[in-house]
């Protein structure tokens, strides 16, 4: 019963969300109008959304089995169990400290990136020497194998005779993977940023310090909020870097595979769905902040809205 | 004041530099040298330096073996992330026409970026495996009889997940690129009569050329680094330089762990190495 209205409600939903798509992207292509390459785009396009969220929807299905359900369909019944036995581990596998430590580690590397990534884009502007050999750098960060970064730290501070933990080992190797989009979104911000405004600021007798908090910093505030968005989200995710380095302190990531591995229970379903929408939560929220610093900044200058997102 | 400012820009950098040093450049230095231990076949012996890890992996096929294979996968991925990624950028920057549409469907296409990867790989598994979406669909049809066991543990569920993950990689890049394409060219070709493929040979794909260098080069350098995917949708049977590193990292094989990524580091460098030469990133900043 409750089944069959489930599916209407669905149904109305997904006409009126496929009536507004419908509307909003049809008519496009250099071939004008709506030729055949369009509309085989178009599939393509929503084809791609669908593989791209379907499985974390499955997951997210999944994490309602029954008491006695498996890792796979058939549903057995509805059930909360498995959300109440991520609270209460009574099996092996407790994400309780795990996710508080990956949330901890998060906001770390989030105030780390945004800080170091700001003075490097404040540095770039100056113009310093080997500058180049630090952007290389920066792109080899970007692409070092993960394994190799983690591999080396935990070594290395083995032959100091040091244990890693969340807090050392896997806060540096989470550096090495937001620091490069941190510094290229500084780079980018930075470099659409009009010298001018600076000596303007010095011609009208600002110090040093006057220009970086009231000229500077607000006007690329909101790419310091992207590089936080970055700094946070790439370390609450990251699985590869922390890998050998969490030591007996292991963060969300890590302890999800390892329960894949030896013990896995719809329980690991479940907390994939609730980071998932915590992930989502903290995306939305930066979006609707950012959105709104445009909007002020819109009425404030009566320029339009859509000219600084089109070049973005 | 002068010295003041250059002194200045020194401190503002230092943070970075330090941290690269010491997390990025420090493991790599450690790896090296682990790759110059001397290894009996159970135990490492640090400060005892020897050639012999790296004559061993270029005398024996397994390194060659494993580095074509990684080639080949990264290859592979590349080809499907690229072609997919080009279209469905061409579909958001040229066929939707409203704005806001376009940063919606822009959006929607990115946001899992800022998710877990390990979560997404992790949600193959109840659609791939012998009681899974695809094959009880197929068998409830009556298309085939008996599960499908390639689905699952299989080169085809690790370059699945590398296509569903990193696609996205592409399109960020190239969306930057096509979306500062100059429609007036466009139109100014079609006014010659060039038709909707000259117009795509050349004019929009030489204009992405950046921003295919920049995709190509995140999509070579997680795809050949991957050692999460194969261990969690193959079960760890791939031949890839990373997971062997990775293999042998378990089987307590430091060195010849180490020796394999070191080869894995430096093929990485050259190839991102030579697209930088032909493409100057920092301009595309």
């Amino acid at each position: 019963m409750s089944g069959g209205i489930l599916i209407i409600i669905l149904a109305i939903v997904a006409g009126i969300v496929g009536y507004w798509i419908y509307n909003s992207v049809r008519g496009g292509g250099f071939e004008g109008g709506t030729g055949r390459g369009y509309w085989v785009r178009t599939v393509i396009f929503f084809a791609f959304l669908i593989f791209l969220y379907g499985p974390i929807v499955v997951i997210g299905v999944l994490s309602f089995q029954g008491p006695n359900g498996g890792l796979t369909f058939p549903m057995e019944s509805m059930s909360l169990r498995w959300f109440r036995e991520v609270f209460n581990p009574t099996y092996a596998g407790d994400f309780r400290l795990p996710f508080l430590r990956s949330i901890a580690l998060a906001l770390i590397l989030l105030v780390l990136t945004t800080f170091i990534s700001f003075t490097a884009g404040l540095a770039y502007r100056r113009g310093f020497k080997g500058a180049s050999i630090v952007f290389y750098l920066v792109i080899v960060s970007l692409i070092a194998p993960p394994f190799l970064i983690s591999f080396g730290l935990l070594q290395g501070f083995a032959t100091l005779g040091w244990q890693s933990s969340w807090w050392s080992g896997a806060l540096g190797a989470h550096l090495t993977w937001t620091l490069p989009f941190g510094v290229l979104i500084m780079f980018a911000i930075f470099s659409r940023l009009d010298m001018a405004i600076e000596e303007a600021a010095y011609d009208q007798g600002a110090t040093n310090w006057q220009k970086l908090r009231y000229v500077i910093i607000p006007i690329v505030a909101p790419g310091l909020l992207a590089v936080a968005l970055f700094g946070f989200t790439l370390s609450y995710d990251e699985y590869s870097r922390s890998s050998l380095v969490t030591g007996f302190t292991s963060t969300l990531p890590v302890e999800m595979v390892t329960v894949r591995g030896t013990a896995a229970r719809p329980s690991l379903y479940a907390v994939g769905t609730m980071t998932t929408i915590f992930s989502l939560l903290i995306i939305g929220g930066t979006f609707l902040a950012l959105y709104l610093m445009e909007m002020r900044r819109g009425l404030l200058s009566g320029g339009k809205l859509s000219d600084s997102k089109a070049a973005g | 004041m002068e010295t003041l400012q250059r002194y200045s820009a020194y401190l503002q950098i230092s943070p970075l530099v330090l941290v690269l040093l010491v997390f990025l450049i420090g493991p790599m230095v450690v790896i090296v040298l682990y790759s110059l231990y001397r290894f009996t076949g159970f135990v490492t012996i640090p400060g005892d330096f020897t050639l012999a890890n790296w004559a061993r992996i270029f005398s024996s096929g397994t390194t060659w073996g494993s580095l074509i294979e990684t080639i080949r996968v990264t290859a592979i991925t590349w080809a499907i992330t690229l072609v997919l990624g080009f279209v469905l950028t061409y579909y958001l920057v040229f066929d939707v026409k409203l704005l806001r549409t376009k940063i919606l469907l822009f959006l929607l296409a990115v946001v899992p970026f800022w998710t877990s990867g390990v979560v997404r790989m992790i949600a193959w598994v109840p659609f791939l495996g012998r009681e899974g979406l695809i094959n009880r669909g197929l068998m409830g049809v009556g298309i085939t009889d008996a599960p499908l066991e390639f689905l699952l543990f299989s080169e085809f569920a690790v370059i699945l997940s590398y296509v569903h993950v990193f696609t996205l990689f592409m399109v960020a890049p190239l969306f930057n690129v096509m979306a500062r394409i100059d429609t007036r060219l466009v139109e100014a070709a079609k006014d010659q009569g060039a038709n909707g493929w000259q117009i795509l040979w050349n004019i929009i794909i030489p204009l992405s050329r950046p921003g295919i260098a920049i995709g190509t080069i995140f999509i070579v350098a997680l795809t050949a680094s991957d050692f999460v995917a194969v261990s969690i949708l193959s079960g760890g049977r791939a031949g890839t330089l990373a997971t062997a590193t990775f293999n042998q990292y378990s089987a307590i094989q430091h060195p010849y762990a180490a020796t394999n990524g070191v080869v894995l580091l430096i093929v990485l460098l050259l190839f991102v190495g030579g697209i930088m030469r032909l493409v100057d990133i920092r301009k595309q900043l």
